[in-house]
């Protein structure tokens, strides 16, 4: 019985922290401010991310000086004014695949994932919900979604002389890929 | 054995609420170089260089405008009656090296420079305390004079300056910038004065909000290397800074616009009120695009 338990606990345990997690270190955020004036868009391809497929549980970071521009000048003020980044280095979002029931982790497919969670911006915290696409091959799921948001909502200040240049509404693209977690 | 399996329980409880409350953390943090930037808002700090470099494939247009001594008066509009401009180009060919052409309407001076950035200041994975630039700048006057030795040989009117530009950011807001400075002269018109001057330079800037900054600029001359008539330059100006120009307003007592003008020409006595107000606009283009955005 003591052997038995024991056994019962240690898979458990090892259950755990293989734990059905995938990830990727690579994924790839771009963001577009676009106006009509000029085009205002920005791309990083460290995003770090971990799902866990058994909870649904979903985590996503992104520092946000990793965000790399055509025109230096237009980054510099990107950190320097707007998204104000050695006070607020990261952005990240933290939430829940709400239609778990609906992907099949192990068998290969396409699928459409309801994400919902709080992303968190420039030290202001909001909730979001996106669809996104996800695609299951050979245990690797590659994930798409696209969403806007509105920069007046994380306290992202664009002052009066510039703000016919840069778009209320900005939008973002995520794609990455994910691997097992070892 | 109750014991134990109260244990395991936990210990797999643990690890599950350890494991969702902050998965990320499973990926390890990766260190990163945070450099050191936006020290100043423009490549000069008023009319000296600042550690600010143009990135690699940014070209900026610089006009600086100066104008006469405010001690003038009311006849003079307070010195906005005279002018004298230059107005010049600034290339980053790297981002660490920059290169500038530029002409002086005051004693019509042609200048260059060179600068390379040597050390940058950084946290993170590597730490450097401090941002550490190369600067030459050659200045070539053109205006005619009745000094006929001067006008005797070509190479008399050229100036040669070398800058050591020691910078470091401290926090958000404040800058401070060390010049160890040599001015050599190819031709000076009395034995007192000296072919080489050195110089230590102090430049400082103060954020007071996300687009305007106040900036303190003053080189010290070391002693018995100037006539008398000339003096120390120090100048205050804002950076205002609106997207893609940045404005610099300023009030100086050199009246030149040019480098070798301002470390050992400078005339104006601040206390005499024979100061000049100025401004600076820096309009940049990007030219060259090196980052490849695509996929």
């Amino acid at each position: 019985m003591k052997k038995l338990m024991f056994l019962v606990g240690a898979i458990g345990l090892v259950f755990n922290l293989s734990a059905q997690k995938i990830f990727t270190k690579k994924g790839i955020v771009k963001f577009t401010a676009s106006s009509s004036a000029e085009p205002i868009a920005g791309k990083t391809n460290t995003a770090s991310s971990v799902i866990d497929k058994t909870s649904g549980n979903l985590e996503f970071a992104i520092l946000v000086k990793s965000i790399k521009f055509d025109k230096a000048l237009m980054e510099e003020h990107f950190n320097e004014n707007y998204m104000e980044s050695n006070k607020f280095p990261k952005a990240t979002f933290k939430g829940k695949i709400a239609n778990l029931a609906d992907i099949n982790w192990s068998k290969d497919g396409k699928y459409t994932a309801k994400i919902s969670g709080d992303l968190t911006i420039h030290g202001v915290t909001k909730p979001i919900t996106s669809n996104a696409d996800l695609v299951v091959k050979n245990g690797k799921v590659d994930a798409n979604t696209k969403f806007n948001i509105e920069v007046a909502d994380y306290n992202i200040e664009i002052p009066s002389l510039v703000k016919d240049k840069i778009a209320k509404t900005a939008k973002i693209e995520v794609i990455a890929s994910y691997e097992n977690l070892k | 054995m109750k014991k134990i399996y109260t244990f395991i329980l936990v210990a797999c409880g643990f690890i599950v609420v350890n494991a969702q409350d902050d998965m990320l953390s499973l990926l390890g943090e990766e260190k990163t170089i945070d450099y050191a930037t936006a020290s100043f808002k423009t490549t000069r700090i008023i009319n000296t260089l600042s550690i600010e470099n143009n990135s690699k494939g940014v070209l900026d247009f610089k006009i600086n405008h100066r104008f006469g001594p405010l001690n003038g008066g009311f006849y003079d509009l307070f010195g906005i009656d005279q002018a004298f401009i230059r107005f010049g180009f600034e290339y980053g060919l790297t981002d660490r090296l920059n290169i500038g052409v530029g002409r002086n309407s005051y004693e019509k001076v042609y200048d260059g420079f060179l600068k390379y950035k040597i050390l940058r200041q950084s946290t993170g994975a590597r730490n450097m305390p401090i941002s550490l630039s190369y600067a030459a700048t050659m200045d070539y006057k053109t205006a005619k004079t009745s000094d006929i030795a001067y006008l005797s040989r070509d190479w008399l009117r050229a100036y040669y300056t070398h800058q050591l530009l020691i910078a470091r950011k401290f926090g958000e807001g404040t800058t401070v910038q060390l010049m160890p400075t040599l001015v050599h002269r190819n031709y000076v018109k009395t034995k007192a004065e000296k072919n080489d001057v050195y110089l230590i330079g102090i430049g400082a800037r103060q954020k007071l909000s996300k687009r305007i900054a106040v900036n303190v600029e003053y080189f010290y001359n070391l002693p018995n290397q100037l006539s008398s008539a000339y003096v120390n330059s120090l100048s205050i100006g804002f950076d205002i800074e609106t997207g893609g120009h940045v404005f610099q307003l300023f009030f100086t007592n050199s009246s030149g616009t040019d480098t070798r003008n301002v470390l050992t020409e400078t005339t104006g006595k601040w206390s005499n009120g024979d100061i000049r107000f100025g401004f600076n606009v820096s309009r940049v283009f990007t030219v060259y695009k090196p980052k490849n955005l695509d996929n």
